[in-house]
């Protein structure tokens, strides 16, 4: 990146309030990594313990979710890179949080995780606790035990509607772009 | 009873776990954030299945998380579940669901096994776990 680039994504990051910003394989180290540097950072901040806690354990649920993405791959070395990379920002507006992230995905996933999400969209706060424990009850569990839960969980704690975006980039990916907003 | 008990100390992502023959009393305390829950929670449901063969009279399961993620939520109903298969066997089990003060979240998923599993479920709010 040239040195005017340095200043001006630093600019960016300021006037969009990006608290936090990491941009990587999602290992279970850097996983592990974030969390950490995150309760760190939370820890220093005046809002609510309760708000604090729903911000983290969506960040939780939005990185295993792309830890496990990445996992669900069969050749790990077949993968190209940009499919094993993903962004993760939170950001603090006033006393408004967001969790984004940003992450290639096959274009054949793109219509199940669609019709997914515009289904927990439709869903008020009983209908969603309604559906957690559908799917809790009745899940089949992958051999990591992801269950399809994690996205009715990010809703839910999130109090609000999910706002996503698929860019097509190439015949065989997308860009899924996501954010959070905990209030 | 000869059976060996667990007792494993909480990490940053995983439970401690104390899991006692002797008295009959299985506590799960911390949080439950693994990336790979299931291979976390095998040995604990194993150990179960070991355990209902020659039970105490009484088991008590003392859950007291702070937070558990969703790759942990199918394995902890998994866990109930295995207790419900002992339960009036030869053993009585009793649940103690723990949860913070102000803790909507935790209170409505011990609600959410409540609902689910056919077990004597006690919700108790603690100040902090």
């Amino acid at each position: 990146m040239s040195l005017e680039k340095i200043y001006s994504l630093y600019k960016t990051m300021e006037q969009e309030k990006v608290i936090l910003s990491f941009n990587g394989v999602v290992t279970a180290d850097f996983l592990t990594a974030v969390l950490d540097i995150m309760e760190n950072k939370m820890s220093n901040l005046n809002d609510s313990p309760k708000i604090k806690k729903k911000v983290f354990n969506v960040l939780v649920e939005c990185l295993q979710n792309l830890y496990h993405h990445i996992d669900e791959e069969d050749d790990l070395k077949k993968m190209s890179k940009r499919s094993k990379s993903a962004l993760v920002m939170v950001v603090k507006d006033m006393g408004d949080f967001f969790v984004q992230t940003g992450n290639y995905i096959d274009k054949k996933s793109v219509s199940i995780l669609d019709e997914r999400l515009k289904k927990i969209n439709s869903l008020d706060k009983e209908d969603l606790r309604e559906y957690y424990r559908e799917v809790l009850g009745i899940g089949n569990v992958s051999s990591k035990g992801t269950a399809g839960l994690g996205m009715i969980d990010i809703a839910r704690k999130s109090g609000n509607k999910l706002e996503y975006e698929f860019l097509e980039i190439d015949e065989e990916f997308s860009f899924f772009s996501l954010n959070v907003k905990i209030d | 009873m000869n059976m060996e008990n667990i007792l494993r100390e909480g990490s940053a992502k995983t439970p401690a776990v104390s899991f006692d023959s002797t008295s009959g009393i299985l506590e799960l305390k911390g949080r439950s954030i693994p990336e790979n829950s299931v291979e976390f929670y095998k040995p604990l449901n194993d150990w179960i299945d070991s355990y209902g063969s020659t039970p105490c009279d009484k088991t008590v399961v003392d859950i007291k998380l702070e937070y558990f993620n969703t790759s942990s939520s199918k394995c902890i109903l998994d866990l109930f579940k295995k207790l419900e298969r002992i339960n009036l066997k030869g053993t009585e089990v009793h649940v103690n669901w723990y949860f913070e003060q102000d803790d909507e979240d935790m209170e409505e998923a011990g609600e959410d096994y409540q609902a689910i599993i056919k077990l004597p479920f006690k919700m108790i709010e603690v100040e902090e776990i």
